[in-house]
């Protein structure tokens, strides 16, 4: 049940994912993302990380998404053209991509030769108690230092899109 | 797990106590400016400099008490301390030769110096940090803050392509680190330095050396990128070509710096049990990075892109460095970083001042006849271009002597001998400058660059003691970096 529960949401996750790439118009991307984000969720929740699969739900799939989409409706961002010299790119870079992935694929299988199959609340520690008590006590600088991270981002994105300076 | 936990102790605070000021100091700035208005701008920069000052200060103290804070997420020791004081240095330079650049393109603003202040805290996090996800969040906030900084002129078109070249390049690089420390955890079980260090070398844990090689391969992706090291220097020349000329400075300098700061303290604590694994490839790279950028850095006729990539060309040179896995590598590493600070600093200061309004005037010919209109700027000029060649009595210099010393003494002969022979090929393209400023009769086209700002004249005569002083007495700085280079495993 559980094996069949992850390679379903696996196997969504992945066909979501290209989905996003090869989609031409910026929504279809975007609400394909979506997919991806949700189905991680549940790849989450197999893994009995509660707290992360309803954060990755509220902030990824529901905020966050939903700002993605706003923006793009509001540049009003049609299908993109595709460029003139693509198959030359296509050409070179599929192959990599093979390349890359098989490599990847080839180091986890040799890494991990026999990994068990997930099994359903066999991890606990993954409740908003846990997540917290992580969050204030051992992680407590990486957690602070992280809202300077935020307000760089944000002055950035100030900076960058203020009026013209005369 | 509560039971566990003791709050940090006041020493550990002081021991962020750099971060902590810059981050107010950033803060600060920004309300200060809303507060004051837009007449008082020209106060922005003093203001900067003192909490600059003020983080040098505390860079000073936390090093006195050294230690590790905050559940061994940082670790302040004297390699820390070291690292810390020279991006703060650079950031010092940097705010000083910016006022007056900022002031002639109208783009006076508090955020400029707040993005540095900001940048540098992220910078010396990564000078301290002994956690994995410490090193990720210190990279991010030292990045992020340069990718604005490298676009800040808007109205650019320069900047805009220098930021949004880096922007995307480097968050993709970034997410081959990211990737990395993901596996790497999932290997060890731990994000810590030592305990990484600790699982690797114990003889009782199994695991797949190939999967933490990918591991060490994914995380060198995103180092290498940081520090422009090939085969992920491509962006270099074109960022450091169009970003503003301080900011060119200031990221040539500082980041590059924490950059491999970081770098080798992962790859000599974490990874040093792998030495056999990586170091080949890190071999090819750090030759790759020299060839590169001497070669390409023979051909141009931008000044600044020629500066480009002679800052990826003294990358590679760290990187032997870095190859050669040893306290006298690591040592001559930080010499290394210390001293093309100070000269790279120097140098760009000038061009800063010299390319003129809109940056018109960034081609090599238009310095023709420059010692005859400033004497004074050309000699400094060529005291800097000198120590970029490594000519005696530089701190050039000796950053390159310590740096193949420790590359001959772990048995690097070939990559020495490739290194000074690409010193000599360096040599023709700084000395064609010095032709230029000095032998050729400037012509109506060329600029005529006005007064030295008092800033960019204080900033050149800082950069210029600290390049007489490491050239002249080594010793002082490299003891220091000789005490602080055993990392504690």
């Amino acid at each position: 049940m559980d094996a069949i529960l992850f390679f379903l949401f696996a196997a969504i996750a992945v066909v979501s994912a290209i989905n996003v790439v090869v989609q031409r118009h910026p929504i279809s991307s975007a609400l394909s993302l979506v997919g991806v984000m949700g189905s991680l969720a549940v790849l989450y929740l197999l893994l009995g990380a509660e707290f992360i699969a309803a954060a990755q739900m509220i902030v990824y799939a529901g905020a966050i998404m939903v700002l993605f989409v706003f923006v793009i409706m509001l540049l009003n961002a049609g299908a993109e053209k595709s460029p003139r010299k693509g198959w030359i790119l296509t050409a070179v870079a599929m192959p990599l991509l093979v390349l890359f992935l098989g490599m990847v694929s080839y180091i986890i299988q040799r890494g991990f030769p026999n990994a068990p199959l997930v099994v359903f609340g066999q991890f606990t520690g993954g409740s908003p108690k846990d997540v917290g008590m992580a969050l204030f006590t051992r992680y407590l600088l990486p957690f602070e230092i992280t809202s300077v991270l935020i307000l760089i981002a944000i002055i950035g994105a100030v900076v960058l899109a203020r009026k013209e300076m005369e | 797990m509560l039971v566990n936990f003791t709050p940090p102790s006041a020493s550990e605070y002081i021991r962020v106590l750099p971060e902590i000021l810059l981050t107010v100091g950033g803060t600060i700035l920004m309300i200060a400016e809303g507060l004051a208005g837009e007449r008082h701008r020209r106060g922005l920069a003093p203001m900067a400099l003192a909490f600059l000052l003020l983080a040098l200060g505390g860079a000073v103290v936390a090093g006195m008490d050294p230690g590790p804070a905050f559940n061994n997420m940082l670790t302040v020791d004297g390699y820390a301390t070291f690292f810390r004081l020279l991006v703060l240095i650079v950031g010092i330079l940097s705010v000083l030769i910016s006022g007056s650049y900022l002031t002639r393109e109208n783009a006076d603003s508090a955020d400029y110096y707040a993005l540095i202040l900001f940048s540098l805290c992220g910078q010396s996090i990564l000078a301290s940090a002994n956690e994995l996800i410490m090193v990720f969040i210190g990279l991010e906030i030292s990045s992020i803050a340069t990718y604005v900084l490298a676009g800040f002129l808007r109205n650019d078109k320069r900047n805009n392509e220098a930021a949004i070249k880096y922007f995307l390049l480097g968050s993709f690089a970034t997410a081959f680190l990211l990737y990395g420390v993901g596996w790497i955890y999932g290997v060890t079980g731990t994000t810590n330095l030592q305990e990484i260090h600790r699982f690797l070398t114990s003889s009782e844990s199994v695991y797949s050396p190939l999967l933490v090689s990918a591991c060490a391969a994914m995380m060198f992706v995103g180092f290498a990128f940081k520090v422009s090291a090939a085969p992920f220097q491509g962006w270099a020349p074109d960022v450091y070509q169009g970003a503003p000329a301080p900011v060119s400075a200031f990221m040539t300098a500082a980041p590059k710096a924490a950059a491999f700061a970081v770098f080798l303290r992962v790859y000599s604590i974490a990874f040093s049990g792998l030495t056999e694994r990586w170091q080949p490839i890190l071999w090819v790279s750090a030759m790759a990075t020299m060839v590169i950028g001497n070669f390409a850095a023979l051909r141009q006729d931008n000044i600044k892109r020629m500066l480009a990539y002679s800052s990826v060309a003294h990358a590679g040179y760290v990187m032997v460095a870095v190859v050669a896995h040893s306290e006298a590598g690591v040592a001559a590493a930080m010499f290394y970083l210390a001293s093309y600070a100070f000269m790279n600093l120097g140098a760009f200061a000038i061009v800063t001042h010299y390319v003129g309004k809109g940056e018109r005037y960034v081609g090599i010919d238009d310095m023709a006849g420059y010692a005859r209109q400033q004497p004074l700027i050309a000699a400094l000029f060529t005291w800097f271009l000198l120590s970029l060649i490594g000519v005696p009595l530089t701190g050039g210099f000796f950053g390159k002597f310590y740096v193949f010393k420790s590359a001959i003494d772990s048995n690097l002969i070939w990559l020495t001998v490739l290194g000074l022979l690409n010193s000599a090929v360096a040599a023709y393209y700084y000395l064609r400058i010095i032709v230029v400023m000095y032998f050729h009769e400037p012509t109506n086209e060329t600029g005529a660059a006005g007064p030295v700002p008092a800033g960019v004249r204080l900033a050149l005569i800082g950069s210029a003691i600290g390049v007489f002083v490491l050239g002249v007495m080594p010793s002082a700085v490299l003891e220091f970096a000789n005490r602080s280079a055993m990392l504690s495993r």
